[in-house]
C-alpha cells in the first residue's frame, strides 16, 4: 500500500501546479490529532519508529509489543515515504543507538577473552602484571669461552625427551605345535629361508611352514621309522633345502617342485650340522669329520676338514664366505678359511675356551670377522672373538646352556637361546652384552633359535615341542621409512653409474 | 638476638628472599655454565659451598637487581622473578628459571613477627639450591655461548624506576618443564620452575 502512495506522491510533484493530496499531514496537525498518544509514548526510540504513523493508524498495537522488534527493523530509513523531516533525528538516534548495545556487550567480553589469550600467549595477564628488566644487557662471557660442561655429558638428549616407541613383548607373536621333536641338544632341527618359509624337522619327517601366509606343508618323509632327521639348512636363494639325517646322508631337495634332487652319502655318523656357502655344503659329523660337497658335480665330497674329535654341532659360514666356524661337542671352536681344492687345510684359528659343547656360533652381520660363540651346560659363557686377530673381545656368564645365537641387525643386538637352567630367550645389546630383555615361556629347554629375514622376529624350538615366534625388533616406522629412503636413492646412484 | 631467631619480619623476609636470589642466580650462572668457572669463588653460606661471581661488571649488575628486587619485595608488589637463558647468536630462549613469589600482603599492616626460624628457612633455601646445582643431570646441554636476562614480574601500578624497562615474557617455543622444590619465610613463598628447549633427536 505504501508504495501506491509514494508513487501518487511522485507523480502529484512531477505535476507541481496542483496541491499535494496525499501529502503527508503537516506536523502541528500530527500533533493535534494524536496529541493523547505521542504524548504517552513520546519519541522514545527504544519504542517504535512508526510510533506517530502507525499510533494513528493501527492503535492497537501495543508499544509493548513492538519493542520486540530488532532495530534495524524499525530504521525508518529504507522506508522513504516516511523519511519526513521530523523522522530523520529519530532514524539518525536510532542509527547510533543501534551500535550501543553491542558496545555495551563487548567491553566485558572482550575483556575475558583478552585475558585468556594473554594468558595462553603470554603465561600471565597482562592486566595483573608488567614486567620489567633492569636496561642494558650483563655482559656476556668473554670471547672465545666455550662451554666446557660438555665433559659431563654422554649424550646430548634429555631423559624426558627420547622416545620411547620400541616395545618388546613378552608373549610370542605366535605358538605352534611341533609334535615328536626330538629333543636333543646336538641337532639343529630348524632353518628360516630368504624367501620367508620356516622348515622344520619333526622326527623323521620335514615340514614346512610360510612365516607369511601360515600355511603348514609336509616336505619329505624319511623311509625307514627308526631314521630321523638330524639337520637342515636353506641356501640362499631359499629355493633348496639340505636335509642331514641319522643314516649318514645328505638330501637335497627341491622346495618348490617337491623334488629330491640328489643324495650324497660320505659321512659314517649321522650329519648333525650344514651349513651353505654358494654351492659348497659343509656338513658335520657325529665322528667329528667335517665335509665340503660340491652339489653341482657328480663327486661332491671334495675336502675333508678335520680338526674335531667329537660330534660337530654347530657350523656356520661367515656372511662373506671367507671362513667356516664349526664348534664341537669336544669343546672346541674352529675357524676355517675357504678352501681350493687339493690344498691341505689347517683351521685359522682354534679356540679351547669353552668348557662345555659348542653348538651357538653366530657371525656378526654388521661387523666383519666377529664371532660369537657360546658354550653347554658346564661352560655357560657367551664368548665374542675378532678372527682376524683371534683375541676374545669379550666374555659373559649366562648362567645357562646355550643353544643358539643370532645377531639382530635391526637394534644392533644378540639373542641368545638357553636350555638348562633357565629354558629362555635372552636379548643382549652389543658390544655392551647388557640384558635387554628376557623372553620366558618354553617350559623345556630351547634347542634353537632363528631370526627371520626381515630381522623383526626371532622362531624358538624347545623340547616342550612348540614352536614360538617373538616379534621382538620390529623396527620404527620411522626409521624404517628412512632407510627405505636411504636404500631407494642409493639404487639410483647404482643405476646411474651403470 | 634471641628475639631476631624466633620471628620474622617483612624486613627480613624481604631480605632473606633477596639474599637467596642472589646466591640462586649466581649458582645457576655457574651451573650452566654461563661464565668461565675460574670467574667464581667460593664462599659457605647456609652450611653449603657455593659459587659467587668475581667479575666486577657482572657483580655490579646483580647487586642493582637484587637490591631493586629488595624493594619490590618488601613493598610485596614482586609477583615472578625470571632468569632467562637465550643464544647470543639466534637470540633465542633456551632455559628459562621461573620464581613465582606469593606475598602475604597482610604482613605491611600488621607488623608482628611471624614464627618461623631462620634456621628452617634457610634449610629449604638450601635444598632449593641443592635441586639447582643437580639439575645439570637432566638439563641439556647449552652448546653455544648464551646470555642471560633478568625478568621481574611486578603489580600493574607500579612506577618503573629509572633504567628500568618494560620487557616480553621470553617463553620458551616448545619446552619441558620440571617444578623444583619450593620454600616459604611465611611471608613470601617462592615457588621454583625451571623450563627447557625441548631437543627432537631421535
Amino acid at each position: 500500500m505504501a508504495q501506491f502512495g509514494f508513487e501518487n506522491d511522485i507523480h502529484s510533484i512531477l505535476k507541481l501546479d496542483m496541491p499535494i493530496t496525499n501529502a503527508p499531514i503537516a506536523r502541528w496537525q500530527r500533533k493535534a490529532s494524536s496529541s493523547n498518544a505521542s504524548a504517552l509514548n513520546g519519541l522514545s526510540p527504544g519504542k517504535s519508529a512508526n510510533v506517530s504513523l502507525s499510533s494513528s493508524k493501527t492503535p492497537s498495537k501495543t508499544p509493548g509489543k513492538n519493542k520486540k522488534v530488532t532495530p534495524s527493523k524499525m530504521g525508518g530509513d529504507r522506508f522513504i515515504p516516511t523519511r519526513n523531516s521530523k523522522q530523520m533525528d529519530v532514524a539518525s538516534f536510532l542509527l547510533t543507538k543501534e551500535n550501543e548495545p553491542v558496545d555495551a556487550i563487548n567491553p566485558t567480553v572482550t575483556s575475558e577473552s583478552q585475558k585468556a589469550w594473554s594468558m595462553s600467549l603470554n603465561g600471565y595477564n597482562l592486566e595483573d602484571a608488567k614486567i620489567l628488566h633492569l636496561g642494558g644487557k650483563p655482559l656476556n662471557a668473554p670471547e672465545g669461552y666455550q662451554n666446557n660442561l660438555k665433559v659431563l655429558y654422554s649424550q646430548g638428549a634429555t631423559p624426558a625427551s627420547v622416545k620411547k616407541t620400541r616395545y618388546i613383548s613378552s608373549t610370542p607373536d605366535r605358538i605352534l605345535d611341533a609334535p615328536e621333536l626330538r629333543n636333543d641338544f646336538y641337532l639343529n632341527l630348524l632353518d628360516w629361508s630368504s624367501r620367508n618359509v620356516l622348515a622344520v624337522a619333526l622326527h623323521n619327517s620335514v615340514y614346512l611352514l610360510d612365516a607369511a601366509q601360515g600355511d603348514v606343508t609336509l616336505l619329505m618323509k624319511l623311509e625307514h621309522e627308526q631314521d630321523y632327521i638330524c639337520s637342515l639348512s636353506w641356501t640362499r636363494e631359499g629355493t633348496y633345502l639340505a636335509i642331514g639325517t641319522s643314516d649318514c646322508n645328505i638330501q637335497l631337495w627341491d622346495v618348490y617342485s617337491h623334488k629330491r634332487l640328489r643324495s650324497m652319502a660320505s659321512h659314517t655318523s649321522r650329519v648333525a650340522s650344514l651349513s651353505w656357502n654358494d654351492h659348497v655344503l659343509s656338513s658335520g659329523s657325529r665322528s667329528g669329520h667335517i665335509h665340503h660337497h660340491d652339489v653341482r658335480v657328480a663327486d661332491h665330497h671334495i675336502f675333508t676338514l678335520s680338526g674335531h674329535s667329537q660330534e660337530v654341532c654347530g657350523l656356520k659360514w661367515s656372511p662373506d664366505g671367507r671362513y667356516l666356524a664349526s664348534g664341537g661337542n669336544d669343546n672346541m671352536v674352529h675357524v676355517w678359511p675357504r678352501v681350493q681344492e687339493g690344498t691341505a687345510s689347517q683351521s685359522v684359528r682354534s679356540w679351547s675356551e669353552h668348557q662345555g659343547a659348542v653348538k651357538a656360533l653366530a657371525w656378526c652381520p654388521w661387523q666383519p670377522n666377529i664371532l660369537a660363540s657360546g658354550g653347554g651346560t658346564s661352560d655357560r659363557h657367551i664368548r665374542i672373538w675378532n678372527v682376524n686377530s683371534g683375541s676374545c673381545i669379550s666374555s659373559l656368564d649366562t648362567q645357562s646352556q646355550i643353544s643358539s645365537l643370532v645377531f639382530a641387525p635391526n637394534y644392533k643386538e644378540l639373542v641368545s637361546a638357553h636350555g638348562y637352567a633357565h629354558n629362555n630367550v635372552v636379548i643382549w645389546k652389543y658390544p655392551a652384552l647388557t640384558r635387554v630383555a628376557e623372553l620366558n615361556g618354553h617350559e623345556d629347554r630351547v634347542l634353537s633359535l632363528l631370526l627371520s629375514p626381515d630381522c623383526s622376529t626371532v622362531a624358538t624350538v624347545a623340547g616342550d615341542e612348540t614352536i614360538r615366534l617373538w616379534k621382538s625388533f620390529e623396527m620404527d616406522p620411522v626409521k624404517k621409512a628412512k632407510e627405505r629412503l636411504v636404500k631407494s636413492t642409493s639404487g639410483v646412484i647404482h643405476q646411474s653409474i651403470r | 638476638m634471641t628475639s631476631t631467631l624466633k620471628g620474622i619480619t617483612l624486613k627480613g623476609s624481604a631480605e632473606l628472599v633477596a639474599e637467596f636470589f642472589s646466591f640462586g642466580i649466581n649458582s645457576i650462572l655457574y651451573q650452566r655454565g654461563i661464565y668461565p668457572p675460574e670467574t667464581f669463588t667460593r664462599v659457605t653460606h647456609y652450611d653449603m659451598t657455593l659459587q659467587l661471581t668475581t667479575d666486577p661488571k657482572l657483580k655490579n649488575y646483580l647487586t642493582n637487581v637484587v637490591s631493586q628486587l629488595k624493594e619490590w619485595l618488601f613493598e610485596c608488589t614482586v609477583q615472578k622473578f625470571v632468569l632467562v637463558i637465550t643464544c647470543l647468536e639466534t637470540n633465542e630462549v633456551l632455559e628459562r628459571w621461573q620464581f613465582d613469589i606469593e606475598c602475604d600482603k597482610s604482613a605491611k599492616e600488621i607488623s608482628a613477627p611471624r614464627e618461623k626460624s631462620i634456621k628452617t628457612i634457610q634449610d629449604e633455601i638450601r635444598s632449593v639450591i641443592r635441586q639447582v646445582t643437580a639439575t645439570v643431570t637432566f638439563l641439556p646441554l647449552l652448546e653455544t655461548p648464551c646470555a642471560f636476562d633478568l625478568l621481574v614480574y611486578t603489580d600493574k601500578d607500579l612506577m618503573v624506576p629509572d633504567k628500568w624497562e618494560e620487557s616480553g615474557p621470553q617463553i620458551i617455543d616448545q619446552s619441558e618443564e620440571v617444578r623444583l622444590r619450593s620454600f616459604t619465610t611465611s611471608i613470601h613463598k617462592v615457588n621454583s620452575m625451571v623450563a627447557y628447549k625441548r631437543t627432537d633427536s631421535a
